[in-house]
């Protein structure tokens, strides 16, 4: 049953990727570590680490405001592309998009 | 002896009450001083021989010692107010305070992080470790259950992302057009940005300031002190390139032989500056060499004052440069060979090539879109147009534009309008038109200060700047206002030598005495271009130009009849000389002669009174006739008393 689910896992996340503009996926856990990248190493350690603090910061604000509320999702949208994280209790998945349009 | 103090205050009197307590021998027996309407007296009695035994504490019911009623008649002195606003806070009371403090050097600095967060078995440099530690949290229940639930979220914000772009801006014209209305009604503002100030000991002043041609982070300013001989001894002949977001230092130190009067960056090459020096001698740095120059020119023969201007010409090769100086003459320059001037040119009126009578040059003017002609601005108040392509030297000057009564500082084209070229010169900055030689088409009002330098934005067609020696930018809009700047900012106390805009319009630097260079960014309204900017400018230009050259022309018709009327006199008396005359006669008709020239002085005299008479009411006229044609401020520029006189005599009936 374990292997089944894994292998769900894996084919959601090739899913994610063959979206059309994606240009990468990075799943980090509490800690800020990555576990699964698409990106070169040097990116990622920097993505995870920056955005770690980033959603931390934003899920206290999220509940400093209203403690019965709290973060389901963050978009960052620049200039060049968009970056959606998905935060759960224990791990976070990161996209980096590139808008279409 | 015991005393203790009990004060009450009535509404009535504002005496104090004080009732002291005594001692005696006896006991302590409580006295009222003062006396008042209310007097409240409780004695308190102790034996003196009981004093010192032990206390004996017991309870009992309260004893009321005095019951105050209220007085109903006290309440008349008062009176019940409706409603109170009181600002009450639960915090501390705080204020807020200003300090100036004393500069303090910043730097920027990186710092080197390690990965962590790993946990303590696990060595981040250890593949293996991670890739287990990995393995094992891919492994783990609670992942899968997270990044399915995370994964569908997530594709769903993706295709989101796909179908429709969920922060399109509707109506975003119309979100412009807002905008635009806004700007126009904020007031034109400046807020300076950065001060660059000269590291040096001895103050010099910043005498040139250039931009770096492309990104614009970069300000290169060259320091010099133009005052004759009054240089310091200890003074450095450094100049600096800024990069603008550190002010604390420079990024390169130019070293030149003597101090920089003027440096430009070469437009097609951001490494190369060209810097005209207090000697005469040009160098040239390439910013990738580092400080020193890398080539100079040969002093015998450079310019033997100090270079006031360098520009780059556009050409194949983008090396060659000229460069105009007091010495009155024009030098062509090809950096690669410094050794001698590739051409020269005298700038001598007479168009004699005499150097004695040169010209004086301060200011050059060059157009890349008209590469054969170039205009030098002199000491004298004229500008020189030339034409670089002429095949003798006495063809190269070709016309001369008089109206100015001190040096030329500043002169430049209009980047919209070549045809109409900007000067800064004594108290007014004047445009002209390339067509009318005898006057300016517009000018500025006379200012109370010195103009010192001048330049046009590069992004709107009607702005200019100007800086004076009391310290002050002002911004010209004259599609806005014509008879004042449009804003006018006093940047600091010593007077400003230099002013340059960015290729982006949006900064401006100003070089003052003291060598510090100010960073000014102005408010949007004066770097967006309005819409009918360009054709209204153009417009404006032309009606001015047509109004000059009517007036030109009507000065010419006076001066045509005047000069007719005074031949036509000259002929009738030489007729009347003619025919012999005996001694006497003669002495006869010299007395009648004289008689009659004082005779005509006095009428003469007399005339210029009643003149000064008219002439104030038809001042007063002309100031009328003035504001109805034409804008208000723009005067007709000063020409001779009398054809003036005559002038308007011809247009009133």
């Amino acid at each position: 049953m374990q292997s089944d689910l894994i292998a769900e896992v894996e084919e959601t996340l090739k899913r994610i990727q063959s979206q059309k503009g994606v240009q990468g996926i990075i799943i980090i856990n509490a800690e800020g570590i990555p576990i699964k990248s698409t990106l070169d190493n040097s990116s990622t350690v920097q993505y995870a680490g920056l955005l770690h603090q980033l959603v931390m910061k934003t899920r206290s604000t999220v509940r400093d405001l209203d403690p019965q509320n709290d973060l389901t999702f963050l978009r960052v949208r620049s200039k060049k592309n968009e970056i959606m994280i998905a935060p759960d209790k224990d791990y976070f998945l990161i996209v980096i998009q590139n808008p279409s349009d | 002896m015991y005393l203790c103090g009990f004060s009450a205050q009535t509404g009535c009197s504002s005496k104090n009450k004080a009732i002291l307590v005594i001692s005696s021998p006896r006991g302590l027996v409580g006295k009222s001083l003062t006396c008042c309407t209310m007097e409240i007296v409780y004695e308190y009695v102790k034996k003196r021989s009981e004093f010192g035994r032990p206390c004996n504490f017991s309870d009992r019911p309260a004893d009321l010692h005095l019951d105050i009623q209220p007085d109903a008649e006290l309440a008349a002195c008062f009176f019940a107010l409706d409603s109170r606003d009181v600002g009450m806070q639960c915090a501390a009371d705080m204020s807020e305070h200003e300090v100036n403090t004393e500069r303090i050097e910043s730097e920027s600095r990186g710092i080197n992080h390690v990965e962590g967060g790993w946990p303590n078995n696990v060595n981040p440099q250890e593949i293996e470790h991670t890739m287990r530690f990995r393995k094992k949290v891919e492994k783990d229940e609670n992942y899968i259950k997270a990044i399915l639930k995370l994964g569908t979220q997530m594709e769903y914000s993706i295709k989101q992302n796909n179908t429709i772009d969920i922060y399109e801006e509707y109506f975003e014209e119309e979100q412009v057009e807002e905008e635009e209305m806004t700007d126009a009604k904020e007031q034109p503002a400046a807020k300076t940005i950065n001060v660059f100030r000269d590291p040096n000991e001895v103050k010099r002043t910043a005498s040139s300031l250039s931009w770096h041609p492309d990104g614009n982070h970069k300000l290169a300013v060259g320091y010099s002190c133009l005052e004759f001989q009054r240089a310091a001894k200890g003074m450095s002949f450094d100049s600096y390139i800024w990069d603008i977001e550190n002010r604390n230092q420079p990024e390169l130190t130019l070293k030149p032989v003597s101090p920089l009067v003027s440096l430009e960056y070469n437009p097609k090459d951001s490494h190369i500056l060209l810097g005209g020096s207090y000697n005469g001698q040009i160098a040239y740095w390439d910013t990738r060499k580092g400080g020193q120059p890398v080539e100079m020119s040969a002093i015998e023969h450079s310019h033997r004052d100090p270079v006031y201007k360098v520009i780059w010409l556009q050409s194949k090769t983008g090396t060659d440069a000229f460069s105009t100086s007091t010495d009155g003459q024009v030098l062509w320059w090809d950096i690669r060979n410094m050794k001698e001037p590739t051409e020269r040119l005298v700038l001598d009126p007479s168009k004699k090539e005499n150097l004695e009578n040169a010209l004086t040059a301060v200011s050059l003017e060059f157009e890349t879109t008209m590469p054969t002609k170039f205009m030098v601005g002199t000491e004298q108040g004229l500008v020189v147009a030339c034409n670089r392509k002429a095949k003798t030297p006495a063809e190269k000057i070709v016309c001369t534009y008089s109206g100015h009564r001190g040096p030329i500082y500043a002169l430049q084209r209009n980047p919209f309008f070549p045809k109409y070229f900007l000067t800064v010169a004594d108290w007014t900055a004047r445009i002209w038109s390339e067509d009318i030689r005898e006057s300016s088409i517009m000018s500025t009002t006379f200012d109370m200060a010195y103009l010192m330098d001048g330049c046009w934005s590069p992004v709107r067609p009607s702005v200019f700047f100007t800086v004076k020696m009391d310290g002050t930018v002002d911004v010209w809009d004259f599609l806005f206002k014509q008879n004042n700047p449009t804003l006018s900012l006093k940047v600091c106390d010593e007077a400003l030598c230099s002013v340059r805009v960015q290729s982006n319009g949006r900064l401006l630097a100003c070089g003052s005495q003291l060598g510090t260079a100010t960073l000014l960014e102005i408010s949007p309204g004066l770097y967006t271009m309005q819409r009918n900017e360009r054709a209204l400018a153009n417009e404006m230009f032309e009606r001015e130009t047509r109004r000059e050259k009517i007036l030109e022309a009507r000065l010419r018709e006076i001066r045509l009849k005047e000069r007719s009327r005074l031949e036509q006199v000259k002929e009738e008396e030489v007729q009347d000389a003619e025919g012999e005359e005996s001694p006497e006669e003669l002495i006869a008709r010299a007395e009648k002669e004289f008689f009659q020239i004082v005779e005509a002085e006095i009428m003469k005299w007399k005339k210029e009174v009643e003149k000064e008479k008219v002439c104030s009411k038809i001042d007063r006229l002309i100031h009328a006739v003035n504001s109805v044609l034409l804008p208000e401020g723009w005067s007709i520029c000063e020409s001779p008393f009398d054809t003036r006189i005559q002038g308007w005599n011809k247009i009133l009936p």
